[in-house]
């Protein structure tokens, strides 16, 4: 049963249209991915989820609940992370997990998530010290303090180091194994591709894919491309004639192989049973990137 | 109630935290009246005060200070900023509700208003013979709805503004307003007429916490003054204060 369901969602500023139509259904205990471009809708989408926004249109139910008639009941089962919300400069880290854990009925230890979250040293330092990275720990720390079911993350890792956004991705995975639903805003693919079971791209307010990230990835450009040099020269016709492959090229002394499914395997195996060494053998698959251009026509945020 | 201790708990702690806060609104009145009340003339009555010395006639200023500090100028400065920063926003999606702490804001004012006013007239009394309101009552009606019309006016500061910057922007002439009228940054005796009656309808009403501080009751319409602009203040606040 989905914990968290979307139906054709419409919301708009004045004349601005942010959310056309979207409609997902979040299932419990996985990792949902809202990705799109800049200015997509993403943000919107998710704080109706929230209940921070009333919908203009379509329909909106978290937990069974509606997030605008029984927001009392879902702020304390649905933790969120808003986008670019700070704390106060000379809040401490201690204080402010044990501040918000007395919003909740059943709260985590505020002493154990401070560990957890790899803050145990900064436990006594003011928020306007900490860096990036823990600033982001903290806001996460703080959206997990209420033991919810759910956990709206938005835009996680904007503007941390890669070091950092490694951490925080493994921290997510931590989360997610001790049960937690988890929505994930982001406009990163690797970050979409490492962390997410399945990913909703939006673009000018619609959902134009929804699928796992391989998924995503096959359904746009199922192409795979090897490269390689080969030690003997070879016939064509051992390439072509394998099932997978669609195209033979060659570039000076360089073969190109385009196909599809178990490539690399069939191509090594029939080279191997040919005495033939592939060197500078280099495989070329489509990625998230080329699937989300394809899908929304726009280049990626690297 | 247990969300509502804790915040008022963490906000205390931050203004105490805040070196500058209590400095202004409390440390620097009540030093003020010492260096003044150290100074043998300021402790003599004299004619133009209207037989009172320098230090009871400018006592009720000094607890304007405090009052223009914390209600128009600490109060809307930290909400704008907390609306800006998102600290508002955060706690909307917490079962705590982004008022509890705008109450717990309040609150803090308030004390800090009281404690400054005891510590004022405690220290007048004590070493330089300022005596107790003479007219508790009046001078407890006067002091609550000065402060209340200041508060209001704070808030509608916080409500109209939209980020921290634009805040300060609104906040500064209204707390030098506050500040001139209420006979601080020139006793009020130099003042021209006219400049003195404005100050008398000015919030918080300088004259009517002398009056009841050293003998006669409030006037009505002073007290009248700051309860309408309390009232009128309060409502625009109410009605355009945005959480985010």
């Amino acid at each position: 049963m989905p914990v968290i369901e979307v139906t054709r969602l419409h919301k708009r500023y004045g004349d601005l249209v942010a959310v056309d139509e979207v409609s997902f259904a979040v299932e419990a205990g996985e990792i949902f991915g809202v990705l799109g471009p800049n200015g997509a809708g993403k943000t919107t989408t998710v704080e109706c989820v929230a209940g921070l926004r009333v919908p203009d249109g379509g329909g909106v139910s978290v937990l069974g609940l509606d997030p605008r008639r029984d927001a009392a009941q879902l702020r304390q089962r649905v933790g969120v992370q808003l986008q670019e919300s700070q704390l106060p400069d000379q809040l401490r880290v201690a204080e402010a997990l044990e501040m918000y854990a007395s919003f909740y009925r059943d709260p985590a230890d505020p002493a154990e998530l401070i560990e957890r979250l790899g803050l145990g040293a900064k436990r006594n330092t003011a928020y306007k010290k900490l860096s990036g990275g823990q600033k982001q720990r903290l806001s996460i720390a703080l959206a997990l303090v209420g033991n919810p079911e759910i956990a709206i993350l938005d835009e996680l890792t904007t503007g941390l180091d890669p070091q950092a956004r490694r951490d925080t991705w493994s921290l997510i995975e931590q989360v997610r194994s001790s049960g937690v639903t988890i929505v994930l805003v982001t406009h990163f693919m690797e970050e979409a591709e490492r962390l997410c079971d399945r990913i909703a791209v939006i673009d000018k307010g619609r959902v134009v894919a929804l699928d796992t990230p391989a998924g995503l990835v096959s359904s746009v450009a199922p192409e795979q491309r090897i490269r390689f040099r080969p030690s003997a020269p070879i016939d064509d016709r051992l390439l072509t004639d394998l099932p997978e492959v669609s195209a033979v090229q060659r570039t000076g002394s360089q073969v190109v192989v385009t196909g599809t499914g178990d490539l690399l395997h069939a191509v090594t195996s029939v080279l191997a049973r040919n005495q033939i060494v592939a060197a500078d053998l280099r495989l070329e698959q489509s990625t998230l990137d080329d699937a989300f251009v394809e899908l929304t026509g726009h280049r990626p945020v690297a | 109630m247990h969300a509502f201790g804790q915040i008022l708990k963490i906000e205390t702690r931050l203004f105490l935290r805040d070196f500058g806060s209590p400095l202004t609104t409390v440390v620097l009145p009540v030093a003020l009246l010492v260096v003044f009340g150290l100074v043998p003339a300021a402790r003599q009555p004299e004619v133009q005060f209207g037989d009172l010395s320098f230090i009871q006639y400018f006592a009720p200023s000094l607890l304007v200070i405090t009052l223009a500090m914390s209600a128009v100028n600490i109060l809307p400065t930290v909400l704008a900023t907390y609306r800006e920063r998102g600290v508002l926003r955060r706690l909307a999606t917490t079962p705590a509700s982004p008022a509890a702490l705008l109450a717990a804001q309040l609150l803090i004012s308030l004390a800090t208003i009281l404690v400054s006013a005891v510590l004022l007239i405690a220290v007048g009394r004590l070493a330089f013979d300022v005596p107790l309101p003479r007219h508790p009552l009046g001078f407890t009606l006067a002091l609550l709805l000065g402060t209340a019309a200041l508060l209001a006016l704070g808030l509608l500061v916080a409500a109209v503004a939209r980020t921290a910057k634009s805040a300060q922007a609104m906040a500064v002439p209204l707390f030098m307003a506050v500040m001139f009228f209420g006979g601080v940054y020139v006793p009020r005796f130099i003042l021209p007429d006219f400049l003195v009656r404005i100050g008398d309808y000015t919030p918080p009403g300088v004259q009517a916490l002398l009056d009841s501080w050293t003998g006669a009751s409030p006037h009505l319409s002073h007290l009248g003054i700051m309860a309408v602009v309390a009232m009128a203040a309060g409502a625009g606040a109410a009605k355009l204060f945005r959480w985010e």
